[in-house]
Order: C-alpha cells, then sequence, then structure tokens
C-alpha cells in the first residue's frame, strides 16, 4: 500500500497535508503521533472510506498496483475483503447481540459456515459466554474486545488499528497481543495506531510518527522502530 | 475587465430599452390596460428562473461527474438566482391579479407549482446552510438539486392534471393566447433581456464563489507554510519518507 | 455477493433492529393518529366532507409520520459509526441503500396497516371491495415516500437541524406524489369506486424515476 502526496482537508480543516508513505506487505507499523496529527484520517483512508483531497492512495496485490477508490464498485470490493479496521468508534450495533453483529458482518463478507466461524471467533476473545446479549450491557473492554473479533472475522491480509489497546483490561490486551502475533506470522500487513506504550508495539518492523498532518519520522522499512519507540509514554 | 464593463453596459441598456418598451411601445390591452405591462416582466422571470435551474441541474450532475469544485459554485449561483427570478414571479403574480380580478392569490396550476419549486429550491439553500464540511455540502446539494429538477415537470404535472379536474377561473389573455403582433415583439424583447440580465448575475455570482473558494484555499497554503516556518529548527532533522 | 442478496442481509438486520424495541413504529402510529384527530377538532367531518376530505388527510397524516420515521434511518448508523463498517463491507452502496429503503417501506406498511382501518372508523367510510385496489394505491404511495424519504434520510444525516430538515427537503418534493395519491384514493371512496389509471400511471411513473435516480447517486450518497 501506498501514499503518494496524500492531502485530506475538511473545510478549512487540514488533517493531512503531502503524506507520502509506502508500505510493504507483511510489515507491522506502528502509527506514532499526538492526538490531532492525523492518524485516524489516515487509517480511515487505507480502510477506503474516504478519499483524499489530493494525491492518491495505491493498493498492491502481488505485481498489480490499482487506485483505491471507494466510489467505483467491482474493484473496491477485492481490496475491501482484504481490510480490516478496528476504528475510533466500535463499529457495533449496540441494539444487537454479540452473536448477531459478528452473524451480520460474516454474511456480508460471504464467508462460509457463517456459524461455525461466529462461534469460534467468540470462543476466541472470550466472549462466547455473553454471546447472546446485547451489545449495550457490554463494558468497554468487552465492547472492543468484540470490536477486533470483527474487525478480524473475514481474516483480512491488511489490517488497520485505531488506538486498539485503548478501553482493554491486561487480560485483554493479553489475548489482543497474542493475537496480533499470530496475524504477524501468518504474513498480513498489520498499520497500528497508538499514542502510548503498550505490550503489542513490541511486534512493530516500523515506527512512522506524524505531526501536524505530516509525517515527522519514519524508521523505514528495513530500519529499527526502537529508538522512536522509545520515545513513547509507558501505557499505566 | 474592460469586456465586463461593456457588455454590463450593453444589458443596462437592453433592460432599459426593453423598459421603456414594455411601458410605451407595447400597445394598451384592451381590458387590463396600464397593469398589465406587468406581464412583460413576469413571464420574463419565470423564463430565467427556468434557465437557471437548469443550470444548476447541469452543474449539479457535472459536479458529481468530475469532481471539480467549479460546477459546485456554478450550481449554487443558478439556485440562487433561479430562486430570485421564482421571487420576483411570484411577487409580480398577485400584483397583477390584485387590480385584475380582485385576488391576490388563485390556486391555479401555474401557480402553485411555481410556489413548490420556489419551497424546493430554498430547502436547497437552506441545506447548504445546514452542512458544514465544504466537499460534502457541495456533493449532498447536488444530489438533492438533481432530485428537485428531477421533481420539476412531476409537480407541473400533477398540478395541471389535477386543476384541469376541478375548473378554476380561466386567466383571462396574457400568455400566448392570439397576442398582438407589437406585444409579441416586446414580450420577445423583454425575454431577452431579462435573460441576459439573468445571466450577468449569474456569472457574477459564479465569479464570487470561485473567488471565495480561491480564498479559502490560500488560506490553507498559508496555514501549511505557516507551520513549516516555525518547524523550521526541525526541519533539517526530517528523513527520508517525508513530505 | 449480489445487490439484492445483501440488501436483503441488511433489510435483516434493520427489521431485526426495530422489532426488538418497536419504538420508531409505535411513535409514529400515534403521531398520525394524532394529526388525523387533530384534523377532526380543526374541520368537522359529516358524511359529506368525509369523502371529499378524508383521502387528503389520511395522506398528510401519513406524509407527516412518514418523514419522522425516516428520519433515524441514516441518523442512526452515527451511533459508533456503524455505517462506516457496512461500507467497508464488499457491498455496493445501492444494496445499503435498498436494504434501508425496504425496511422503511416495509415499517410504513405495517403503521398504515393499522392507521387505514382506524381511520375508515372514526370517518364512517366503507372499505368493502375497494381494499385490494386501495392497497395498490398505498403500496405505490408508499414506495414513493420511503424511496425519496430514505435518501434524504441520509442526505440530512450529516446536517444539522436534521429533524427539521428533512420535512423540509421532503414534503415540497412530495406534492406530485400527495396529489396522484390522494386523487388515486378519492376515487376509491366515491360514490362509484373507481380506479384512476391516470393518477396510478402517475405514482408509478414518480417512483421509476425517483428510484433511479437513487440508483444511479447512491455511491456519491454514501461516501463520506
Amino acid at each position: 500500500m501506498s501514499f503518494h502526496n496524500v492531502e485530506k482537508r475538511f473545510g478549512s480543516l487540514a488533517a493531512l497535508r503531502s503524506v507520502s508513505l509506502e508500505i510493504r506487505a507483511g510489515e507491522f507499523v506502528a502509527l506514532l503521533g499526538p492526538n490531532g496529527a492525523g492518524k485516524t484520517t489516515l487509517l480511515r483512508m487505507a480502510a477506503l472510506l474516504m478519499n483524499p483531497t489530493r494525491g492518491s492512495v495505491f493498493f498492491s496485490t502481488g505485481a498489480a498496483s490499482e487506485p483505491a477508490q471507494s466510489h467505483r464498485q467491482a474493484s473496491a470490493f477485492r481490496p475491501k475483503r482484504a481490510i480490516g479496521l478496528v476504528g475510533h468508534s466500535t463499529l457495533l450495533y449496540d441494539e444487537l447481540t454479540a452473536t448477531e453483529n459478528l452473524t451480520l458482518f460474516a454474511d456480508l463478507f460471504g464467508l462460509s459456515d457463517i456459524a461455525g466461524t461466529v462461534a469460534a471467533a467468540l470462543e476466541d476473545c472470550g466472549l462466547a459466554s455473553r454471546a447472546g446479549s446485547l451489545v449495550r450491557t457490554f463494558s468497554r473492554g468487552m465492547r472492543q474486545r468484540l470490536a477486533i473479533a470483527r474487525a478480524l472475522l473475514h481474516q483480512p491480509s491488511l489490517i488497520l488499528l485505531d488506538e486498539p489497546a485503548a478501553g482493554l483490561d491486561r487480560h485483554g490486551l493479553a489475548w489482543f497481543s497474542a493475537r496480533l502475533a499470530k496475524l504477524k506470522t501468518d504474513g498480513c500487513t498489520v498499520l497500528m495506531s497508538t499514542h502510548a506504550r503498550n505490550e503489542s508495539l513490541d511486534l512493530a518492523t516500523r515506527a512512522v510518527a506524524l505531526a501536524g498532518g505530516r509525517v515527522d519520522n519514519d524508521s523505514g522499512s528495513a530500519g529499527d522502530p526502537r529508538a522512536l519507540l522509545a520515545a513513547l509514554r509507558t501505557e499505566q | 475587465m474592460k469586456a465586463r464593463f461593456a457588455i454590463t453596459a450593453l444589458v443596462a441598456l437592453l433592460i432599459f430599452f426593453a423598459g421603456y418598451a414594455a411601458l410605451f411601445i407595447a400597445p394598451d390591452e384592451a381590458t387590463m390596460h396600464a397593469i398589465q405591462r406587468i406581464f412583460y416582466f413576469h413571464v420574463a422571470s419565470w423564463n430565467a428562473m427556468f434557465c437557471a435551474f437548469f443550470v444548476a441541474f447541469y452543474a449539479s450532475v457535472a459536479y458529481l461527474v468530475s469532481g471539480k469544485r467549479k460546477w459546485d459554485a456554478l450550481a449554487v449561483s443558478g439556485v440562487e438566482v433561479g430562486v430570485i427570478c421564482c421571487t420576483i414571479g411570484l411577487i409580480t403574480g398577485p400584483l397583477w391579479a390584485r387590480p385584475v380580478w380582485g385576488i391576490w392569490w388563485t390556486w391555479d396550476a401555474k401557480l402553485t407549482s411555481t410556489f413548490i419549486l420556489w419551497l424546493l429550491f430554498i430547502a436547497y439553500l437552506l441545506l447548504r446552510g445546514l452542512v458544514e464540511d465544504p466537499e460534502k455540502k457541495a456533493s449532498l446539494s447536488a444530489i438533492f438539486a438533481i432530485f428537485a429538477s428531477l421533481d420539476i415537470p412531476l409537480v407541473y404535472l400533477a398540478n395541471r392534471l389535477w386543476r384541469t379536474q376541478h375548473p378554476q377561473p380561466v386567466i383571462a389573455g396574457g400568455q400566448g393566447s392570439g397576442l398582438d403582433p407589437t406585444m409579441s415583439k416586446v414580450l420577445l424583447l423583454c425575454l431577452f433581456a431579462i435573460f441576459c440580465v439573468m445571466i450577468l448575475v449569474l456569472i457574477d455570482r459564479y465569479r464570487l464563489e470561485l473567488l471565495r473558494n480561491e480564498a479559502a484555499e490560500l488560506k490553507f497554503e498559508i496555514e501549511s507554510r505557516g507551520l513549516d516556518a516555525s518547524d523550521g529548527a526541525r526541519a533539517p532533522a526530517l528523513q527520508k519518507g517525508g513530505q | 455477493m449480489t445487490t439484492v442478496r445483501a440488501a436483503g442481509i441488511i433489510l435483516a438486520k434493520e427489521l431485526r433492529l426495530e422489532f426488538r424495541t418497536r419504538e420508531l413504529l409505535t411513535a409514529t402510529v400515534i403521531f398520525a393518529l394524532v394529526v388525523v384527530v387533530l384534523f377532526s377538532f380543526a374541520f368537522d367531518p359529516t358524511a359529506a366532507e368525509s369523502r371529499r376530505y378524508g383521502p387528503g388527510l389520511l395522506w398528510i397524516a401519513f406524509l407527516f409520520a412518514g418523514s419522522l420515521m425516516l428520519n433515524p434511518s441514516f441518523a442512526r448508523e452515527q451511533n459508533n459509526e456503524t455505517l462506516d463498517a457496512l461500507r467497508m463491507a464488499p457491498i455496493s452502496s445501492f444494496a445499503i441503500l435498498l436494504g434501508k429503503i425496504l425496511a422503511n417501506f416495509i415499517f410504513m406498511s405495517l403503521a398504515e396497516l393499522v392507521l387505514v382501518p382506524v381511520f375508515a372508523v372514526l370517518y364512517n367510510l366503507s372499505l368493502a371491495g375497494i381494499v385490494w385496489r386501495l392497497i395498490l394505491v398505498l403500496v405505490l404511495g408508499t414506495l414513493g415516500l420511503t424511496v425519496t424519504g430514505t435518501v434524504f434520510s441520509a442526505v440530512s444525516a450529516h446536517a444539522r437541524m436534521r429533524e427539521l430538515l428533512l420535512p423540509l427537503l421532503l414534503l415540497p418534493l412530495l406534492t406530485p406524489l400527495l396529489i396522484a395519491a390522494v386523487e388515486s384514493t378519492a376515487s376509491l371512496f366515491a360514490e362509484q369506486p373507481a380506479l384512476d389509471r391516470t393518477w396510478l400511471a402517475f405514482l408509478a411513473g414518480f417512483d421509476i424515476v425517483f428510484l433511479t435516480a437513487s440508483w444511479l447517486l447512491c455511491d456519491h450518497l454514501l461516501a463520506e
């Protein structure tokens, strides 16, 4: 995936100013920066939820490179199947049960053996006992776990995470890190934004720091992210 | 600049002449006498209104297809000018009706339909006012403009079908029913004159909108550069992968 | 995943969400009833007048209730940004829109199913012999209402004052539909009930025009 001179404006507010970034398959990129630096916007753009005001975003699957347009139908479906996003909000329906939420998205993604996949996912994130409860009744940590489960349901190869550790307790965090480690060994590309240190960052192969909508610092595809990561505050 | 001044002057002359023609050259109408002269501007403003709304429709489609902001600027200009023409028509209508029939308003097909049109495009302007993000504002109002424009023929058709079922006081004389040749000529002149005025105002509004957009862009640029300047000390530390 | 199948999934989701709480449906029906009763205070309905004003009143009640009911369609998706989740799925935007249109159509129809008999009772109008034809008129009219209403729900979801904006956008647009629906209904309640072909054709045309427009514009409608 690559961003070429991407710029995104919301009215007079500039979220991203000229960002150029190239992310190789299999990289685990930690996206750093203070609030308002543009991390969320970048992730949403990578998720095909919005188009840049200027510049372009490219996805390559193998050799071919196709420009990502959230408008275009047919060509947009293929990258969509490969992308999973854990966003700022949970992207879950509060008035549906955990099972119903996951079933809905499994259905929309056209997965086979929906019941089995959903059950397995719930088991994996430790919510099987609350499968039949409305998401409205879940705690913050539980919702976050379900949100992560939802994003990974269709086994995407590009995983976008916007401050995924927020709200997770120690238990959930351990599960999450283990899950991420598995994804990494499976060869998935991960782009995770965070503004505080946590154990899942140990998996990072690269760190990109954003500030004021621009790339401030980049440890590079071949570089060592630890220097940049060390600058982060430790999670409480 | 010179060309604009010349054209404006020309149009001003045209409208002046048209006004003179309407008031003095056109023959006196048999039943309604002097007040009938308002008809020239009444009909002309309807015509201008439809043209303006058509421009808005075309521009809205063009915006959605191309994504270029200038089409959005043209669309909003078209709607604003159209609404003004519509308002003029809706005001001159009763002004004409009152002395002639003794009533301010008649719920006849044309008038009602045009009133609805007015409401529709005012809604467009309200929509624009209530959406903040410029990109969303442009695309949402374009969508609404297209829906509204598609509705226009439906509104007129429905009203026409309906009102012919319930016969209303037929509007005496006026529109095209056996017009005296001099009257026709004056009408055409007024149509053209008002049309030119409308186009002129439309273009000016369009230019204004473009300037506003440009100003916003420049402000954005300045802010970016400003940010750059204040980061000046850190600039050498930027590594590859930066801008 | 075909559009129809995807729309079906979304429809099922909408129905499930609504039937769990039934708040929207109940509120819509009650509101329409309130409008009907209010009208009866404003215009005293005797037999002759109720034949004349009845259909108009019925459809105004539907339009008002509808423009309130259609708002949450897209506004609800802003909780937890669930619309983004739908947009990220490999389905077309028209599938999302269609699913919601169908859901709203069903809700509106259910409300009408309750309201029409009540209305007939309150205004002493007989429904005998015209039921199927009336259903046809209701279906065509409701379709127009829900197609345009759902689209405008998506439009006004991004705006401030959306509860007020939606009726403002929708009601002027629907005046042709109102005329056609009222005339069709009136001709059914007349002394000699008859199906007015012209107005029915008009309703069908209205529906087709706006359904097509929605299909053509849905990508822009749902884009960020």
